[in-house]
């Protein structure tokens, strides 16, 4: 009795709506960090709730197969999640974004076979959530081994590219419209007689892996955040495009939150680098521009070094000093020294802020997860728009592998490729220390004119002993 | 009319979808994407229906191999989110 209810579709229906309001309660709570743990606990809720009525459902013979993808899968997810490094993160969500694709992929794939009657309506979709679905996974691949850097992570480009990727847009566009109508060019072309909608399929399948591909590799470098958000976005509307395919509501709502979601973090990253989307996507930054004249030619004046002894002499003084986190803190994991150093000056009877711009570091909020691991408080991290009224009250700034948000071009010189980039302006507090490996130029390949002011003095080494260097000089 | 139906939840989630996460803090960028991450495992359900359906073999092992990177998916995604999150503090 109680089994038949449950297996009542009317009573399935309710709890898909159900668990469509959790994950947007749990969305909405993720949007304030008092609410966010709560909220991504409600999102959970949600999709438990839905696994467990879908396995509730009269349509499921057999668990084996379904115990089996759950258990191992659900597994190998636990593990990765507990045991990944947090400066590991980017690859970590780039990865899973893949799956989620994959998976978005195959159930449109295993409902073309399990499909009786020929429907356009479900040809279409199927067609949609495979191209989707390709393009998320093979993207994220891409995405993923430039991170980890089993890849190489400049953008890579070569002669033809665009007319290429236009040109694979164009065969899945011909081939979406074949597959949908059931009428094949190679079958009146050149009577092949043998192709019918699964071939196709295939086809489909391969050509948006490609073009996923293609999609990914002109982007490298500080333009991975962009790239993230938008395949995060792709995962969602994969599992969007897929709930058309199999007529399902839940899935419709909670792939088009998160498709959302991913295209409003896409705007906020270009917003921050002052570029479009397209521009992102096929403008290959840093790989092409080396020729030009801006930047290069120009090298300003003498760069001043600094040792540690001078630089904690002048931090001792200091009343108020911005550290300002780039990439460079993420690859010499100097985050820990970092928030050590921020406690030490605060304890000096000095007021120290983190000023994190939008795109630094290689995915949306890079930077905060590292210092929220490293205990900072995220009421001491601000905008570069709530620091740039004040800067030129701020004693000192000290730039922490960070280079293109930093860099005075982007206001000064317009000839520059970075003119017009909102950056952080540390040029204008009274002292910068700049913590950098060497003097070669950042990921966009422009001579940063940071280096040769007046008021910069450049610490030269590896960002983490730089600080473990001032934080022994303060406890000693 | 299904179909209808169903752009008409689609159009109107992806404007709920704008409104909700509007004026995210850049703070929990990373959290926020992980987490509607781990939302577009979604897909699992359907997974589940083709893995344990009545149907082909081939229908099975796909829906199967679906099963297995959905959960990862979800699991891994909520997973990751909480143990950041965990890491915003206030002090």
């Amino acid at each position: 009795m109680i089994l038949e209810v449950l297996q009542n579709n009317t009573f399935i229906n309710l709890s898909y709506i159900l668990a469509s309001v959790l994950f947007i309660f749990g969305l909405k709570m993720l949007s304030s960090p008092d609410t966010a743990q709560r909220g991504n606990f409600v999102s959970s809720l949600g999709m438990l709730l839905a696994v467990v009525v879908t396995l509730l459902s009269k349509e499921i013979v057999s668990f084996q197969f379904i115990l089996i993808g759950l258990i191992g899968g659900g597994a190998v997810g636990a593990i990765a999640a507990l045991k990944i490094k947090m400066t590991s993160m980017p690859e970590l969500v780039a990865l899973l974004n893949g799956f989620g694709g994959a998976s978005s992929l195959l159930v449109a794939s295993a409902e073309l076979f399990a499909l009786t009657t020929s429907n356009l309506v479900a040809m279409i979709a199927i067609g949609i959530a495979t191209i989707i679905g390709g393009v998320t996974f093979s993207g994220s691949l891409i995405a993923f081994g430039k991170l980890s850097e089993i890849m190489p992570g400049k953008p890579y480009l070569f002669i033809g590219q665009k007319i290429l990727t236009g040109f694979v847009i164009l065969l899945l566009f011909l081939l979406l419209v074949q597959f949908c109508s059931g009428i094949f060019f190679a079958e009146i072309l050149f009577g092949f007689d043998w192709i019918n909608e699964q071939y196709a399929l295939i086809l489909l399948i391969a050509l948006s892996l490609l073009l996923g591909i293609l999609l990914a590799i002109p982007i490298g470098g500080a333009d991975m955040p962009v790239i993230i958000a938008l395949l995060n976005s792709y995962s969602g509307l994969a599992a969007c495009a897929a709930g058309f395919v199999i007529g399902n509501n839940v899935l419709i709502v909670a792939g088009s939150l998160v498709g959302a979601s991913g295209l409003i973090l896409t705007n906020i990253m270009c917003k921050a680098m002052n570029r479009s989307l397209l521009n992102v996507l096929f403008g290959g930054f840093g790989a092409t521009d080396s020729s030009s004249p801006s930047g290069e030619g120009k090298v300003q004046g003498d760069v001043k070094p600094i040792n540690i002894a001078d630089s904690y002499l002048i931090l001792e003084a200091a009343s108020s000093v911005l550290i300002v986190p780039g990439y460079g803190m993420a690859v010499s994991q100097a985050q820990h020294s970092v928030r050590e150093l921020g406690e030490l000056l605060q304890d000096n009877g000095c007021e120290v802020k983190y000023a994190i711009h939008p795109v630094a570091g290689r995915m949306p909020g890079h930077m905060n997860v590292l210092l929220a691991e490293a205990n900072v408080s995220y009421d001491v991290l601000v905008e570069p728009q709530d620091v740039n009224p004040i800067m030129d009250t701020i004693d000192l700034c000290i730039v922490i592998g960070a280079n293109d948000v930093v860099n005075p071009d982007a206001r000064e010189d317009e000839s520059s490729p970075i003119y017009g980039m909102p950056v952080i302006e540390v040029d204008r507090a009274k002292t910068v220390f700049v913590l950098k490996r060497s003097m070669a130029s950042g990921f966009a390949g422009i001579q940063n004119s940071l280096f040769f002011k007046q008021n910069t003095r450049m610490l030269f080494g590896d960002a983490k002993e730089s600080v473990s260097g001032l934080v022994s000089e303060f406890k000693s | 009319m299904e179909m209808m139906l169903l752009l008409f939840v689609l159009v109107l989630s992806i404007f709920l979808g704008f409104e909700l996460i509007n004026k995210v803090p850049s703070t929990l960028h990373t959290p926020l994407m992980s987490g509607a991450n781990a939302i577009s495992g979604i897909t699992l359900v359907g997974a589940i229906l083709s893995s344990g359906g009545d149907s082909s073999s081939i229908t099975i092992v796909l829906g199967t191999i679906a099963v297995f990177l959905a959960s990862l998916n979800v699991v891994g995604g909520y997973l990751v989110t909480n143990r950041m999150l965990r890491m915003f503090k206030k002090k």
